[in-house]
């Protein structure tokens, strides 16, 4: 268990681990460092050819649909495909805000969506000698619509791996509990 | 399965909404305390920190036992496991895509080292 500080706060730790968190009702925020410059993080999300080697979900699954037209208002094209059943999961949105390599703004919305309305994705890239943190935050129109994209993986019976103390008030924090420490 | 606990979970994150009572929890995980040293940090009246902690345990996030004229709270941490739990499946479909983006931004990287690419 990870020792409180002074503030009484845990300390966690986060080297190329993910972090999800929940800040409000209506967003879920991610956030990893990632080993690499900013620029080329920026190329890897942006470019098609790169995003299809990557953006995917559990194994069995491929991104054989990339289509990103890069400007403010373009269109951008996801489809995925479970390689053995053929079933397919696309997604399609429009880019709001670009501004390379530090910040993308798009909307999201699922072709047959198991969640009510669009969402605003929400990247922020920062680099730090040499190393870059990308900052997801998703925006869901209502509490029900992110609830219901968080609850989904779990029908799947990802089994949880928390049983210390210290990562479940990490999952406290995630909540918004340390935005500067102290009580507000 | 942490969705068919769908209740207990509003329970938890309407616990977990207040700055004060996010704040007596992590007291609270460095060990017991009664109500008294819950209250130590906050100008609030002993009314108000005892209507928190209510709230904390109709969350099952606070036990509370009666010793003498004392109330001693402990914390119950299994429903913050659940919420860890809630957001854990979500958490392992976007890492494994993570480490494929890893994998690639080493390439890259290799890649724009050989051209002797000197851009930040």
């Amino acid at each position: 268990m990870d020792t409180p500080n002074s503030r009484g706060e845990l300390s966690i730790k986060n080297t190329g681990t993910l972090k999800v968190a929940t800040p409000s009702d209506r967003e879920i925020v991610m956030t990893r460092v990632f080993d690499a410059p900013r620029h080329l993080v920026w190329e890897a999300m942006t470019r098609p050819e790169l995003v299809q080697r990557w953006l995917f979900g559990p194994p069995g699954w491929s991104m054989p649909v990339c289509e990103i037209d890069l400007r403010v208002g373009g269109n951008y094209r996801y489809l995925w495909r479970h390689d053995s059943d053929g079933h397919q999961m696309g997604m399609r949105g429009i880019y709001r805000e670009v501004v390379p390599p530090e910040r993308l703004v798009a909307t999201e919305s699922f072709d047959e969506s198991w969640y009510p309305g669009e969402a605003l994705d929400t990247w922020v890239l920062v680099e730090q000698g040499g190393r870059t943190t990308i900052t997801l935050t998703v925006l869901y129109e209502s509490r029900e619509a992110r609830d219901a994209v968080l609850k989904t993986p779990m029908a799947d019976g990802v089994a949880a791996g928390y049983d210390r103390l210290a990562e479940m008030l990490a999952s406290g924090a995630a909540l918004g509990v340390e935005k500067g420490g102290g009580v507000a | 399965m942490v969705s068919d606990r769908a209740p207990t979970l509003d329970r938890v994150f309407h616990a977990l909404a207040h700055p004060a009572r996010r704040r007596m929890l992590r007291s609270l995980a460095a060990g017991e305390h009664n109500i008294g040293e819950l209250a130590a940090p906050f100008r609030m009246s002993f009314p108000a920190v005892s209507k928190h902690i209510r709230v904390l345990e109709r969350a099952n996030l606070v036990r509370r036992r009666v010793v003498g004229r004392t109330h001693i709270c402990r914390i119950n941490p299994a429903p913050l496991k659940d919420l860890a739990a809630w957001t854990e499946g979500y958490r392992q479909v976007w890492e494994r895509a993570f480490q494929r983006l890893d994998a690639l931004l080493d390439e890259l990287k290799t890649h724009e080292k050989n051209r002797g690419h000197t851009e930040q």
